[in-house]
């Protein structure tokens, strides 16, 4: 399984030239294992795949998260919407609006030039919640987590290892912050034992205090969240638009620094490659 | 045993930061989760009970009306919620584990999450002293 980080800044992407290590696109990575592929949401960093070669694909999977602006504003800039002869699959968190309503509210004047019902492509959208489905030979298990509005997380196993993706997330949320019991984790079950951890954390310890309930973690809550649910390689992304490259690496080191723990750990960087098993 | 839906994981959360009792149940009646102030009512600590069967902790307070005549549990909220999934509100007395009697006001709830899907139920307990402030 190949994991191609196309974008890992959260809420707005930022061009900054202090932000070019680490990256200003949101929330976007590929996923692929032989033929198959997946989009996993579609933040402005989807834009990357306009530059893959898809010619022999007649369909393409896009998964999203949850319908924040910056898990999707790159779907009208998401070249495969264009292309007639090819299957676009949207997968969205199923909600008391339907999930092609929702989108239609972006994909619309004032908004945007081209309506939903126009896109050239062959278009299909799946609600999706507590689920579990295939696409190729890709096994999927997509979970309600603790974000403001409908939010999932993924888990995807392949042939033979696991990723988990769960890039907005707050399981600390409440008066005593992560459960001990493994029964009261907010996304647990998808991140269990996972090969790849990719996780909100958002925020340092010290900036969370005034932050609590907007939906992210600090890094302090995503080491413990990696360290109940056993991953063995945890992607710390979603990083504040306003953390500059320099100071990533700064909060990264001294969180190494402070912390121990039994897995690798490293924040994500755009344009990186996992290969697992 | 699998991680709790989402939706009663919050109700938990909140619960955590209320200073009224709050019971959250299965859609069973298993006893899930009992916040500190409930502990007090109950004369038990979450932490060291545990969840609790149905037929464990839907014993331990004696629901009476006004004349001291025992209210059937057909007839109690939460009862009345996990058989309907309706809200439902009463108030009564109970004689709690201490044996004293207090006028309370229960409203129960049900948790119906956003797949449309029963998963459970919320009793919270109001003292009266809550409802004469």
């Amino acid at each position: 399984m190949k994991i191609n980080l196309w974008g890992v800044r959260g809420s707005i992407p930022t061009t900054a030239p202090q932000n070019q290590f680490y990256g200003g696109q949101t929330s976007s990575m590929l996923v692929t294992e032989d033929d198959d592929l997946l989009v996993l949401d579609a933040g402005s960093g989807i834009q990357s795949f306009n530059n893959k070669d898809i010619s022999t694909n007649k369909r393409v999977d896009v998964l999203l998260t949850h319908l924040h602006l910056d898990h999707i504003q790159g779907l009208g800039f998401f070249k495969p919407l264009f292309m007639p002869d090819l299957e676009v699959h949207i997968w969205g968190p199923s909600s008391t609006q339907s999930l092609h309503s929702r989108i239609s509210r972006y994909l619309s004047p004032p908004l945007f030039p081209v309506l939903v019902r126009d896109l050239p492509c062959k278009l299909n959208l799946h609600e999706i919640g507590n689920s579990s489905f295939e696409i190729g030979h890709f096994n999927i298990h997509s979970t309600y987590v603790i974000h403001p509005g409908p939010t999932l997380g993924f888990r995807v196993k392949g042939k033979e290892s696991v990723l988990t993706y769960i890039p907005d997330h707050e399981p600390a949320l409440g008066r005593s912050g992560i459960n001990k019991d493994k029964k009261w984790i907010s996304g647990f079950d998808i991140a269990l034992d996972a090969d790849l951890l990719y996780h909100d954390g958002q925020y340092t310890d010290q900036e969370y205090t005034t932050k609590r309930g907007w939906g992210h973690s600090c890094f302090s809550d995503v080491l413990q969240f990696a360290a109940i649910t056993g991953t063995k390689h945890l992607l710390i992304g979603h990083h504040d638009p306003a953390h500059t490259d320099s100071q990533l690496t700064e909060m990264q080191a001294a969180l190494k620094e402070k912390h121990s723990f039994n897995f690798d750990c490293e924040f994500a960087v755009e344009g990186k490659q996992f290969e697992l098993p | 045993m699998p991680s709790y839906e989402i939706e009663i994981i919050l109700n938990r959360q909140l619960a955590d930061c209320l200073s009224i009792p709050v019971f959250i149940t299965d859609t069973q009646g298993n006893l899930i989760f009992y916040n500190e102030p409930a502990e007090e009512l109950l004369g038990k600590r979450f932490e060291d009970t545990g969840e609790m069967p149905v037929e464990v902790w839907g014993t331990i307070f004696t629901p009476m009306d006004d004349s001291s005549t025992i209210i059937p549990p057909e007839e109690l909220p939460l009862v009345k919620t996990l058989k309907d999934c309706y809200p439902h509100h009463k108030t009564f007395w109970i004689k709690s584990i201490k044996g004293n009697k207090e006028k309370i006001s229960v409203t129960a709830y049900p948790i119906i999450g956003r797949e449309n899907k029963f998963l459970g139920a919320v009793a919270i307990f109001w003292k009266t002293k809550y409802n004469e402030n």
